[in-house]
């Protein structure tokens, strides 16, 4: 319970941080933290107290596993994370090189 | 076809992203040649498949691996996604081909294609994945690779559109993620049928519509339903011209629409009968969107800008089909995503090639095109008729098909609203012509030369399919979109055709 109850607060400060920051490297520090959250409350959903890491010796053997299945999705969404993220710096670079400014209130020429 | 080509659909375009990199290195043009090729043999592979499904009312199905259905990925490929999987595929076509001589201004063709094959690979696995974990990971590769073609001039403009979809478009993504984090946390799988079964089961509790309410505020993102279009009007007219046309065509539609109304149908069994606020939800919304996006494309003084709100708006037109909900509805909606893929998909490739030609896509500034591009202009015409529903062309059947099923749901003001917003349609599409293309009272001609000789076989590619669709809409109707309708509107009837056989 405690640990989903971080996972929400965890969520709440990535969203605030993405909703209310003006800085773009903190937008996207936001959206990590956002990330993680999602990442470990899924990992919580495959979750047992007392169970056993899914490694299994012995096949005769039933033993009471945590779920695997989880895991490797948070592997996949990790690395999916990964790459939104190299991306969304390298834009910030970009953005800064022809702005000179993180802040997104003074990167506005679109609108209409 | 064999169902085991099925992997194909992203096998292609994988392989011809990974090698497009290697082998432009040898000669530049591998990377027009490897691209076009790759779009081709995904037409041929969803014009075989949808022939594979004419008189057959069990869908192909593969298992990767040979996994069971409850542990492995399945791909189905049913009506539905074959409407989809062909207005996708059309349209990539012709963009591939347009972008041959499109990239003439821009650094780094090679890049550009891979990136394309990416959105390709994503699109088309989002189509035929049956595994809720795998349609997100789809939905991101085309989403990763789209927020970089849209930043791909990498000026001013493009770089603060490409962060600005980027940032609005991950909220939606991670909005998904959980969503799908907790289906499986109350279903214990992740295969769209054995969820559907699993959840029919255990009926509507309150987290049942919680996930609802996060995967539709995921997809109202993706496919820029209002209030959440804000990136829309600055994402699309910054990317390059042919990946306008795909994202506008048929990405919306495919991240968005298709799969908002798979999950809604076949996963969670959502009926009109049985839950008509969400119906009603995506009606109001729907409606929202025709009318804000329609009003606003008619002040637009960029001729892109203008286009992309009137995506908007025909999105609209395709939630209200599917908020209506009953045959006749989806059917609309599903004609509609045709239509609307195959006219929009023109209107962008004749903006591109206005802008090609001019260097500047600002509706005041051009003046009497139509002497010196032709082509373009009478392509711009066809798209737009098509668009704003004049019979006989697509647009017009997929309009009546809508007002048909308002009608016999007895929403007559909707059935007047749609038709009212065809009628503002074509006032701001024909706006473009007499402003830029027809010769202007007291503006001189903008001096311009016909675009090159593919740009314009793809936009004449993308007429004549949309002029076949409109003149054959009986054999489509009966043939495809009907029973791509009846796969959604049957439900749960899904997880029995998927599972069974």
């Amino acid at each position: 319970m405690i640990a989903l109850m971080a996972c929400l607060l965890l969520l709440l400060i990535g969203l605030y941080a993405v909703v209310a920051k003006r800085n773009i490297i903190r937008i996207i520090i936001g959206f990590s933290l956002t990330e993680y959250a999602i990442n470990l409350f899924f990992a919580l959903v495959g979750f047992k107290k007392g169970a056993l890491p899914p490694i299994v010796t012995d096949l005769a053997q039933t033993r009471n596993f945590v779920d695997p299945i989880p895991q490797a999705l948070v592997l996949t969404a990790i690395v999916i994370g990964l790459s939104t993220t190299a991306l969304m710096l390298a834009l910030a670079m970009r953005v800064y090189e022809k702005y000179k400014t993180f802040d997104i209130t003074e990167i506005r020429r679109l609108k209409g | 076809m064999d169902s085991r080509l099925l992997p194909l659909f992203v096998i292609t375009p994988m392989l011809a992203a990974f090698l497009i990199p290697l082998l432009s290195k040898l000669w530049v043009r591998s990377a027009d040649l490897l691209a076009n090729l790759a779009g081709a043999v995904l037409l041929g592979l969803s014009a075989l498949g949808s022939v594979a499904l004419l008189g057959n009312s069990q869908p192909l199905i593969h298992r990767m691996g040979g996994w069971l259905p409850a542990f492995g990925i399945t791909l189905v490929y049913d009506p539905l996604t074959a409407v989809v999987v062909l207005a996708l595929n059309a349209v990539g076509v012709a963009a591939l081909l347009y972008s041959v001589r499109y990239l003439d201004h821009y650094t780094g063709r090679w890049k550009f294609f891979t990136l394309f094959m990416l959105v390709l690979a994503g699109l088309n696995g989002v189509a035929i994945t049956g595994d809720l974990f795998n349609l997100f990971v789809f939905m991101e590769i085309a989403a990763v690779a789209s927020y970089a073609l849209v930043a791909f001039g990498t000026d001013c403009d493009e770089l603060e559109a490409g962060f600005k979809y980027m940032v609005i478009g991950e909220i939606g993504g991670l909005s998904i993620l959980l969503a799908i984090a907790l289906i499986y946390a109350k279903a214990s799988s992740l295969n769209m049928a054995v969820v559907s079964q699993i959840l029919a089961a255990q009926g509507q509790s309150p987290l049942f519509w919680f996930i609802i309410v996060l995967l539709l505020i995921g997809f109202a993102v993706k496919m820029a339903m209002v209030p959440f279009h804000a990136w829309l009007p600055d994402a699309h007219p910054s990317a390059p011209a042919p990946v306008s046309a795909l994202l506008s065509g048929v990405f919306i539609k495919v991240l968005g629409v298709y799969a908002m109304a798979r999950i809604a149908f076949n996963v969670f069994g959502l009926s009109r009968t049985s839950s008509p606020e969400f119906f009603n939800l995506l009606l109001g919304f729907g409606v929202l969107s025709i009318v804000a996006g329609g009003l606003l494309a008619y002040n637009q003084k960029d001729y892109k800008r203008l286009l992309a709100y009137s995506s908007i708006s025909q999105v609209g037109y395709i939630l209200v089909g599917f908020g209506i909900g009953n045959y006749w509805g989806v059917v609309g909606a599903l004609f509609h995503i045709l239509a609307h893929a195959l006219g929009k998909g023109v209107l962008f490739l004749a903006s591109g090639a206005v802008e090609h030609e001019t260097g500047t896509r600002d509706l005041d500034k051009l003046a009497g095109l139509e002497k010196t591009m032709p082509a373009t202009t009478w392509s711009h015409i066809a798209g737009s008729l098509s668009l704003s529903g004049v019979p006989p062309a697509a647009g017009f059947f997929s309009k009546l098909f809508l007002v048909v099923g308002a009608v016999s749901a007895r929403m007559y003001w909707l059935a007047i609203i749609a038709a009212l917003f065809s009628v503002v349609t074509l006032g701001y599409l024909t706006k473009v012509v007499n402003q830029s293309f027809f010769a202007r009272p007291g503006a001189t001609p903008t001096p311009a030369r016909e675009a090159p000789a593919t740009m314009v076989a793809a936009m004449l590619l993308l007429v004549v399919l949309s002029l076949l669709l409109g003149l054959g809409f009986k054999p489509m109707l009966d043939w495809f979109i009907g029973p791509a309708a009846q796969a959604l509107t049957n439900g749960l009837d899904y997880a029995r055709l998927v599972l069974g056989g």
